[in-house]
């Protein structure tokens, strides 16, 4: 049998990006021994990407602003599948989760009396973004990475997870192998937070690094733990198109705040074209509105005049685009034109200062006089594992999720800057439920030898079998197929069509064969993530077939409304002897006082 | 052959293996318009050898995990544009020199986060008002916008050539730590780290840092000069010696 060396911590967090360096400090705070894990090095995770900002109700620029505005909009935004707690715990705490990020260092910018600044996004009544530039994701991570430096847990770099362990019914640890010499390392814990992020790679064009490869989702179904919603996956509206290398890299949602202006082919500004009726006097009536709204931003001010329908949600801009293209007025290279150059060139360099080197540098433009050419790219999934909004327990004794990895939060479409927000408050509320569990916890759940012996040889048989493809093959073909059948609008038959090729990924990708050593070997390591990638898409196609409604992200063809009896389930896949089974259980109901948020004498109009 | 305008094909020598035994590769890529070396290196590990050690994490300058050497020059890989490069030459992509190799192109720069625990932690002032204006923040958000690519500390001579790791923090932390400096709430005094660890006195300001720099960070100007000059009020200038002598003031903020 292998040697391997085993770690024992109360609670082990899998994941460092925001998400998981909140919920490890506070865990630690609480008393605990921490131990996080993470696949690549400290302050790299997907976090550093998130540009446009943190939405909270501080109400500094629109003083009207407070949590129950935030919670509507997360609500109607999410098309009421959230989980109404988790709306209502994110929208009351994220002031204070942004504020300590400041007590901890976070350098935010500044209104003109001196407070934190907030930017408009897409969905949301009023300004509510706190934000740095272009750059917010950077300067939360470094701020927790900075914090959490201190605070006394353990860090295990580039460290993969592939099977988390259970002594019965209860989480006991988990098995991981080192990327840089392939060793293979026990951990037995008490708890398990899983913080890893989503599941983007299964796509062609995402705006997601190497990591997303659905790792949580997987390694929590593997384990009993019930993922939901995995039907609903974010297209962001503006994703580069241009060139080839850097399609799919995100062009923040911070652009349309600041003023950004979609056009196609012809000119016209077509979003007014495409916002729902039932929300149509949310925006701007006409070109004059929208420009005096945005003067109005610039100057952070007050406005009574309606934002631009620019803002409209991801969910409507990303369809509105691929319209548009489908139609024929799509830009050169098949998307749309995004315009700020009508701003002052110095203005959009402050404020969007990596776009501006972003689009110079890798796309020969200059945004402060020419537009951009953008179109939807695979961006984030608002399901994942299903939790307890106060603790973030899974359905796993001992098992935590928070984070991209974990659902209920978005419903069925996310509102930029939520998510930054989210990896706060449930980050924070997870590891607080891990650190109350695993305390509550005499000593750590055995672990089974067998089990983990099991494990270690189905994860190293790739390297030693004389036969089989490369994972890079099987990872291009997976891509392809969810890219064409599982997109922006999907219909029964591409579904079913993609349910069977899935089927043949499993096999290919449980048969590949790796080349060279355990030495940080890129091939060996992408063969146990085409595995999880495919689990998650299986999730998610079985989950849109059970679907049948266009509601959110999700948009069925064959179905193009909303079902209101469809709007009362969160569609749950669980492990089964025979295989995945996915069917839909109850949405938790709303308490009468949160419902009266909703009648309409109480909705005020931005 | 070209580089840059699509339909050809560039050469690269890609160093493979580890400290001990190692060889430069020939790989002919096909190029595509845009394309950067980062693609490169990931169309030879999709076609050519799937083994290739590489690390990245979102191939837009954000991250700051696929540093490299390409052409000799301290780079981060997706931003390096193929078409920036002479036509018909070969491109060299090899390993940062300043840390141990663990494999063809990824090092081992767990060093850098060690340095990085032993810095004094942001301690805000009793009392402080937490209001300050864009302004006040300006030169300390320069710093934050480093994304911990560890260029410039694989460029300082004092790190490369002398490897002088144990008595030098390198151009990154030196930011790190005016960074903490110059936040409006901070009341940690560092100054004495920044002269004992962090060896502030063996940087002559070459400027290397600052030039290989992918955020343009004025690393020597703002960050490591300003720092010198507090550690020379400090200890090292008589009149302010005298001064404080008298006063009684010790000259922290």
């Amino acid at each position: 049998m292998e040697r391997y060396e085993v770690h024992e911590h109360d609670v082990l967090v899998v994941g460092a990006g925001g998400a998981g360096l909140r919920a490890a400090i506070e865990a630690s705070a609480m008393g605990c021994s921490v131990g996080l894990v993470t696949k690549s090095l400290l302050g790299k995770a997907h976090t550093v990407m998130a540009e446009g900002g943190v939405a909270a109700a501080l109400a500094h620029v629109d003083p009207q602003d407070g949590w129950e505005t935030h919670f509507r909009d997360t609500m109607k935004g999410g098309s009421f599948l959230n989980h109404w707690r988790m709306a209502q715990l994110h929208a009351q705490e994220a002031p204070d989760r942004v504020r300590e990020l400041e007590q901890w260092g976070a350098l935010f910018d500044r209104t003109k009396d001196g407070r934190i600044l907030q930017r408009a996004f897409g969905g949301h009544t009023y300004k509510r973004l706190a934000h740095v530039g272009d750059r917010t994701g950077l300067e939360m991570i470094r701020t927790l990475q900075d914090r959490g430096v201190h605070q006394g847990f353990d860090v295990y770099m580039e460290v993969t997870l592939t099977r988390l362990l259970k002594d019965g019914d209860r989480i006991a640890g988990a098995v991981a192998y080192r990327r840089d010499d392939g060793g293979i390392v026990v951990f037995r814990a008490k708890a398990v937070v899983l913080c890893t992020g989503g599941v983007g790679k299964a796509w062609r064009i995402t705006s997601n690094s190497w990591e997303y490869t659905a790792d949580g989702q997987a390694l929590a179904y593997d384990a009993g733990a019930e993922l939901i919603d995995m039907e609903f996956v974010q297209f962001h509206p503006t994703g580069m198109v241009w060139p080839p290398g850097v399609m799919g890299l995100l062009v923040t949602e911070g652009v349309r705040g600041e003023g950004g202006i979609l056009r196609n082919r012809q000119g016209e500004r077509f979003m007014w074209k495409y916002l729902p009726e039932a929300r149509r006097h949310e925006y701007a009536a006409d070109e004059d509105e929208a420009r005096r709204w945005v003067e109005a931003a610039v100057d952070a001010k007050q406005t009574n005049d309606r934002r631009p329908p620019e803002l409209s949600t991801r969910d409507n801009v990303s369809r509105a685009i691929y319209t548009e293209v489908k139609e024929g007025r799509g830009s050169p290279h098949g998307g749309v034109f995004l315009d700020i150059s009508y701003l002052p060139a110095d203005r959009v360099k402050r404020k969007l200062p990596s776009m501006y080197h972003q689009f110079m540098e890798l796309a020969d433009v200059d945004i402060t006089r020419t537009p951009m050419e953008v179109g939807p790219t695979t961006h984030y999934i608002m399901g994942g594992i299903r939790v307890e909004p106060d603790t973030g327990a899974g359905t796993v004794a001992g098992l935590f999720a928070a984070g991209e990895s974990a659902a209920g939060m978005h419903g069925a479409n996310r509102l930029g800057g939520n998510s930054l927000s989210d990896l706060l408050v449930f980050g924070r509320r997870a590891g607080a439920g891990a650190a109350a569990y695993a305390k509550g916890l005499g000593s750590t759940p055995a672990v089974n030898e067998a089990e983990i012996e099991a494990e270690v040889a189905d994860l190293l048989a790739p390297l030693s079998r004389g036969q089989g493809e490369s994972p890079y093959d099987v990872h291009k073909a997976l891509q392809e197929c969810m890219q064409t059948l599982v997109g922006i609008y999907r219909s029964q038959a591409d579904l079913e069509k993609a349910l069977e090729e899935l089927e043949r990924l499993r096999g290919r990708a449980r048969a590949v064969r790796v080349e060279g050593s355990r030495v940080y070997n890129p091939g060996w390591h992408l063969a146990r993530d085409v595995q999880n990638l495919v689990t998650a898409s299986e999730a998610i196609t079985r989950g849109a077939l059970l679907r049948k409604e266009s509601r959110g992200a999700h948009s069925r063809l064959d179905f193009p409304n909303m079902d209101p009896q469809l709007g009362t389930v969160n569609m749950c896949a669980v492990k089964t002897a025979g295989g995945m089974r996915v069917s839909p259980t109850p949405l938790p109901q709303m308490p009468a006082e949160l419902k009266a948020l909703f009648e309409p004498a109480k909705e005020k109009v931005g | 052959m070209s580089h840059g305008n699509g339909g050809g094909e560039a050469t690269f020598k890609v160093f493979r293996g580890d400290a001990r035994k190692n060889e430069e590769i020939e790989y002919k890529v096909p190029v595509e318009p845009g394309m950067v070396v980062l693609d490169a290196i990931h169309w030879i590990q999709a076609n050519r050898a799937p083994d290739l050690a590489v690390r990245w994490n979102c191939k837009a300058a954000k991250c700051g995990s696929c540093s490299a050497e390409v052409n000799g020059k301290p780079a981060l890989m997706c931003k390096s544009r193929l078409d920036h490069f002479p036509a018909g030459e070969p491109i060299r992509v090899r390993p940062m020199k300043t840390f141990p190799i663990v494999k063809d192109l990824v090092t081992d720069v767990s060093w850098n986060f060690e340095v990085n625990k032993r810095i004094p932690a942001f301690k805000p002032r009793a009392n402080a008002e937490w209001k300050w204006q864009q302004s006040d923040i300006d030169r300390a958000q320069e710093f934050r916008k480093c994304i911990e690519c560890f260029l410039c500390q694989d460029v300082c001579h004092v790190l490369r050539s002398h490897e002088l790791k144990h008595q030098f923090a390198g151009p990154r932390f030196l930011v790190r730590i005016a960074a903490l400096e110059m936040h409006p709430i901070d009341g940690e005094d560092r100054l004495p780290f920044v002269k004992d660890q962090a060896g502030i006195g063996l940087c002559n300001i070459t400027k290397c840092c600052s030039e290989v720099c992918p955020e343009s960070i004025h690393i020597t100007d703002n960050a490591i000069i300003p720092l010198k000059e507090r550690v020379v009020d400090r200890y090292y200038d008589p009149v302010a010696m005298i001064w404080r002598a008298i006063t009684g003031k010790n000259g922290k903020k």
